[in-house]
């Protein structure tokens, strides 16, 4: 079975809660809009990461948690166990340059920061690719799932903030009573001035984000901040109708419910 | 003797296989509203439903089940309410192969049961294809309840639309007999 979409409409946050809850194996790949990211799990839990933007050797990871200079990543580089990353740590810790948690925990901390990056992605596709795990010659490690989770919740306080602030984007915007005051005493940035320029009952926030190739996050924090400024407010759509009471029928309990149930079943049964 | 009437709503996204379905378990010719698509956003199909598919089951002489399929697209959810009235249960169908329609899927389905608490089953529709996500992630992404039964679907093959409807019979009788 496939397991793929965009994170547009189903996120991070989701993903891994699904890989965690249904103890998945294999591989997810995302397709960022500026990056490629992908992740490999082993039963739900998080065993390696790499992107393009950095490529996962040991070699980058030692550098960028400053355990090695430049100079040692490129002397390292040269050496022929360069290449296999298992072979290199046991190098640096035969040569008692580094110890085998010292290099457990850079791993540690590398995929960590790489899959706290991936909670603000919010466009991209994705797909799991089950059963399949990293090369061998990788350092892996044993990441709890439910942690990361929670580490990018918290990091991703500021959008839950905002959709709290604006929890409905198929609402108009107007202009609030005299805003020209306002906009000239306020200095807006080009993205917010695009927004701004299309301000009208007719069109909704969702729409303004589409014309303005904005996503979710990028659109409420703008009109958040139109709307903190005083310039804009939030109105119903023009045409749109107050919706009516709903109309709540429980269903009727006794003798006669359950014979009807029944023979209805019956009747499907024999179709 | 008078004839009673019953009916089950079946909803979901736009493109979800509502009308394919019923067509499959109906009687008579579905009694369809579909209408050319002018959207170009909603071009993944030729038509869709502008106001409901009713399809119909004869139980016996006294007794008929309708079934009322809603439109899928969301500028005709006016119409869910008065299709929701005195629905005995309902169906949420669900493209198996469309994440980009969970959201939708689970608003629609959150939606009916605020409209009235009968019970529901989700159809996975689409279930034959190779793309279509499984049963148990789809059940986490649509963030269901674990009493809420997730079924496997293909709209076109009777067999499959006939477990869905009597999964949710199950669940009407076992609600009616507590």
């Amino acid at each position: 079975m496939a397991l793929q979409g965009n994170l547009h409409d189903f996120s991070v946050t989701q993903l891994l809660n699904l890989v965690h809850l249904a103890r998945k194996t294999g591989t997810l790949t995302i397709q960022g809009t500026n990056d490629h990211a992908s992740l490999s799990f082993a039963e739900g839990k998080l065993i390696y990461g790499q992107s393009r933007s950095s490529d996962g050797t040991l070699i980058s990871i030692l550098l960028a948690g400053k355990q090695i200079s430049e100079e040692q990543a490129q002397l390292l580089r040269s050496r022929p166990q360069a290449s296999n990353d298992k072979e290199l740590g046991l190098l640096l810790i035969h040569a008692g340059y580094l110890t085998q948690p010292a290099i457990l925990q850079a791993v540690q901390k590398y995929i960590t920061e790489l899959v706290l990056r991936l909670f603000t992605w919010s466009e991209g596709g994705f797909r799991f690719h089950s059963g399949v795990l990293p090369p061998e010659d990788r350092i892996t490690v044993r990441l709890d799932l439910e942690n990361l989770i929670m580490e990018g919740a918290r990091r991703m306080k500021e959008w839950e903030r905002l959709q709290e602030e604006l929890p409905n984007l198929d609402v108009a915007l107007k202009f609030t009573d005299r805003p020209d005051s306002r906009l000239r005493n306020i200095n807006l940035s080009v993205e917010e001035w695009r927004v701004v320029s299309y301000v009208n009952p007719k069109n909704t926030i969702r729409q303004i984000a589409r014309a303005n190739r904005l996503s979710d996050i990028e659109i409420r924090r703008i009109v958040y901040g139109l709307m903190q400024a005083g310039i804009v407010e939030s109105i119903r759509l023009e045409g749109d109708t107050a919706p009516r009471p709903p109309v709540i029928q429980p269903l009727a309990k006794g003798p006669d419910q359950v014979s009807l149930i029944n023979r209805l079943i019956t009747r499907i049964r024999s179709l | 003797m008078s004839i009673r009437t019953v009916k089950m709503v079946v909803t979901g996204p736009f493109n979800s296989g509502k009308t394919a379905f019923i067509h499959s378990i109906s009687e008579i010719e579905v009694v369809s509203t579909e209408r050319k698509i002018t959207l170009q956003a909603e071009k993944i199909k030729d038509t869709t439903t502008v106001a409901m598919d009713f399809g119909r089951i004869s139980v016996d002489e006294e007794l008929v089940l309708y079934l009322f399929g809603t439109p899928g697209q969301k500028r005709f959810d006016f119409m869910w309410e008065i299709l929701s009235e005195g629905m005995l249960g309902f169906v949420v169908m669900v493209d198996s192969t469309r994440p980009e329609t969970f959201r939708e899927a689970r608003y629609i389905m959150e939606t009916f049961r605020a409209y009235a608490p009968t019970p529901f089953v989700v159809a996975a529709n689409k279930q034959d294809h190779p793309d279509a996500w499984s049963i148990e992630d789809l059940r986490i992404a649509l963030r269901l309840d674990p009493q809420i039964r997730c079924l496997e679907c293909v709209a076109t093959e009777r067999e499959k639309v006939k477990n869905v409807l009597l999964e949710l019979l199950y669940c009407i009788l076992e609600e009616v007999q507590e």
